[in-house]
């Protein structure tokens, strides 16, 4: 036993031997994937390397450079061996926009404490940013034929529907900032309503979202003359994208208005009376935070090539909030893995359990995993919250050394 | 416009109807919310669940042919609902709120949320289970209509048809209401709920058993909420498990209008919002020149909560309360 512990030791100090053992599974996981036909268990072992690297001791840079070549190189190629790439592309593409809109949902939840029950609306707005201008519906509207537009447009959309997305989050927030806490969690609910069913009605007078029958015929991304149409070329769009995110959210977390974002959740009073303006505190939070769920809606609309208000409800917003409190509120590998895990399971393993059950043993269409998703999502809240508030991994504040801080000469800076 | 004039009595008629539905929802709201500060979210869904209880019991008796006077077989039900939802709700508060009661604010919401999916989620199966269909429609006790004829007291009203479901709804929600509103002031009982609600430790202190209240406050509450599912589901006779989740948003609208832990505001505000909410769907369009329809009744009814909550946030009847460092 004794000699196991020094093993265990040495191995946690030794940063070679972990990046070795980590290659290693990278290696077997991803040549099971290109060998194995449709196996979800080997894509689940892939993308769990991931994981596994962020527990690894390695430097900072070593995990970026590993994660990225994981990300854009390996995991395409792994995929591409059998007939399901696409399948496996459509399960990432989905997953990371799942990610992008957590990590935006964290802003909100995590950071600034703000219990936001209508987050989806903001996707929605993105959706449909794109959707109207660049399908037959804005040639309709505008009686122009600059319309629609074309697929070239996607790119600057992203940022357009990120912005509109964030100026509708201003606008939900200015009113809304006089409301605390739980009521505020009622109150975004409402707005989340109130735009989905704005959604499926603005067919009349003037039509302008086409209701509920949904835009259709938009176009898909293009770029020198290069569609993007399949799902493993939207990866990259998507993997940009988050990458973007990512480092942009792990900026803003130890920057002034992040600092400002978690004092305001631990106490509003105190924060305000260290000089925390709370409105435009807040005001950012619920601006940044819905302009990923926006840009992410652009990429939605133009993969899907369809938007209509079903995809906008109640339970995805839910979905979005379980995968942040699942991960950890306020923590960024945290809602990553949150939001990852809860796709996953959503997308591929709840299929592929009903599919098993239904092939070996016949079990009533009611009792299918795949319609259990809500009690799935019941189930894991209550737990969370009842056994481990603070998610799956915990989100750490930074450290100061008080010594090294005593040195520092105190400047304005 | 003169159409709206004299469609009123019906509109009356209908807001009052769904208004009761939502008062009686509302107080268990506004109770739980007075005693612990917490918006019970799966206070819907116990609703939802008396509604598909009561209208289980109602055709397994059915099934088994147990013939008995409609009044009886009524009230019978009622009570087995009540006990039943009342059981719940306090099974609820213990699995959920009572293991996070010194939690931050957002925990026992995020529990709460979970409740009520699961509680959607094993409502759906049962139902699909035992009917093949989640959507169950019921079969109603009573099946008579009259006429109020209002044209006899002002000659441009029109007259309002009325079922007997609908009379027998108001009648035992206001039975409901003023029981309620009679043990929370009168009883021991009702003293120490209110002892509880201003401060649970000086209650504790004067041997009350705090635990104890809290328990009785959910199950009253989930009682009286389950019993107005089954009053729910014999008026609008289709249900589903989802009814729960929207009319439980309306109802905490309306103890929000109310003020919220004031139980005569909640009574007050579910009244006004069913009436508001049915004069919107029947007459947006006519206002607002058809460019609004009846679909954004709900937005109406949302609207009006976001309104209360920015402008007058202690709502018409509570106190404002300042928070203190």
């Amino acid at each position: 036993m004794i000699r196991m512990d020094k093993w265990i030791d040495t191995f946690q100090k030794n940063r070679t031997s972990q990046f070795i053992v980590l290659g290693l599974f990278i290696l077997v996981s991803s040549a099971s994937v290109y060998f194995l036909e449709r196996s979800v268990t080997a894509f689940l072992l892939l993308l769990g390397s991931l994981l596994l690297l962020h527990y690894t001791h390695l430097t900072n840079r070593t995990k970026w450079i590993v994660g990225l070549l994981l990300l854009v190189v390996i995991i395409p190629l792994a995929t591409s061996g059998g007939t399901s790439q696409q399948d496996y592309m459509e399960v990432a593409v989905q997953t990371g926009i799942y990610v992008a809109m957590a990590l935006g949902l964290n802003i909100v939840v995590g950071f600034a404490g703000l219990l936001d029950l209508g987050f989806v609306a903001f996707f929605a707005i993105g959706a449909y940013t794109y959707g109207i201008f660049a399908s037959p519906q804005a040639t309709q509207l505008f009686h122009s034929d600059f319309f629609p537009l074309a697929g070239t447009w996607f790119w600057p959309f992203i940022l357009i529907g990120g912005f509109m997305a964030a100026i509708f989050g201003i606008l939900l927030g200015i009113p809304v900032l006089r409301v605390k806490g739980d009521y505020l969690a009622i109150v975004t609910l409402g707005f989340g309503e109130i735009i989905r069913i704005v959604f499926n009605n603005m067919d009349k007078p003037v039509n302008i979202t086409n209701g509920a029958q949904g835009l259709s015929q938009i176009q898909q991304p293009e770029i020198f003359g290069f569609t993007f149409s399949l799902a493993s070329q939207f990866y990259y769009i998507v993997i940009v994208i988050l990458l973007v995110i990512i480092i942009g959210v792990q900026r803003l977390e130890h920057s002034k208005l992040g600092r400002s974002w978690k004092a305001i959740r631990e106490d509003e009073i105190a924060a305000q009376s260290m000089g925390i303006p709370l409105v435009k505190t807040k005001l950012w939070a619920f601006a940044l935070g819905a302009s990923f769920s926006g840009m992410m809606g652009v990429v939605f609309s133009a993969k899907n090539m369809f938007v209509d208000p079903s995809s906008f409800t109640l339970i995805e917003s839910i979905t979005i909030l379980v995968m942040v409190i699942l991960g950890g509120m306020g923590s960024i590998p945290g809602v990553i893995l949150g939001a990852a895990v809860i796709s996953v399971l959503n997308l591929q393993i709840l299929t592929e359990v009903t599919n098993f059950l239904t092939q070996n043993i016949s079990i009533p269409d009611t009792l299918s995993p795949t319609k259990m998703q809500r009690l799935i999502f019941g189930v894991i809240l209550v737990l969370i919250a009842v056994y481990r508030p603070k998610g799956l991994i915990t989100a750490k504040a930074k450290q100061y050394d008080p010594a090294k801080l005593a040195e520092q000469p105190i400047s304005d800076k | 416009m003169s159409h709206i004039f004299t469609a009123l009595p019906q509109v009356l008629v209908d807001g009052l109807t769904l208004g009761a539905i939502y008062a009686v929802v509302a107080l268990g709201y506004t109770m739980v919310y007075g005693i612990l500060e917490l918006i019970n979210f799966a206070h819907g869904e116990v609703f939802m669940t008396g509604a598909f209880i009561g209208t289980g019991l109602l055709l397994s008796l059915g099934m088994f042919g147990i013939d008995m006077p409609a009044w009886i077989t009524l009230i019978l039900i009622l009570i087995m609902t009540a006990l039943l939802t009342g059981l719940l709700g306090i099974g609820i508060e213990r699995l959920a709120y009572r293991p996070l009661r010194k939690a931050p604010k957002l925990i026992p919401l995020i529990s709460a949320i979970g409740i009520s999916f699961i509680l959607q989620d094993l409502v759906r199966f049962v139902a699909e289970m035992k009917t093949g269909n989640y959507i169950v429609t019921g079969t109603t006790l009573f099946e008579g209509k009259f006429t109020i004829p209002f044209s006899s007291i002002i000659g441009s009203f029109q007259n309002a048809t009325i079922k007997t479901n609908t009379i027998i709804l108001i009648g035992i929600t206001i039975v409901i209401m003023i029981l309620l509103d009679i043990f929370v002031n009168r009883t021991k009982w009702g003293t120490a709920m209110r002892a509880v609600a201003q401060d649970q430790e000086t209650a504790s202190l004067m041997s009350i058993n705090v635990n104890k209240v809290i328990s009785l406050t959910f199950f009253i509450g989930s009682a009286i909420g389950g019993a107005t599912g089954f009053l729910f589901a014999q008026q609008y006779a289709t249900i589903d498990p989802y009814i729960g989740f929207i009319l439980g948003l309306k109802a905490f609208t309306a103890a929000v209008l109310g003020g919220i832990g004031n139980i005569r505001g909640a009574m007050f505000g579910g009244l006004m919002l069913g009436v508001l909410e049915v004069f919107a769907a029947a007459n947006l369009s006519t206002l607002t020149g058809g460019v609004l329809g009846s679909e954004y009744k709900d937005v109406f009814a949302f609207a009006i909560l976001i309104l209360v909550l920015i402008f007058k946030p202690e709502g018409l009847f509570g106190k404002s309360v300042k928070e203190k460092v």
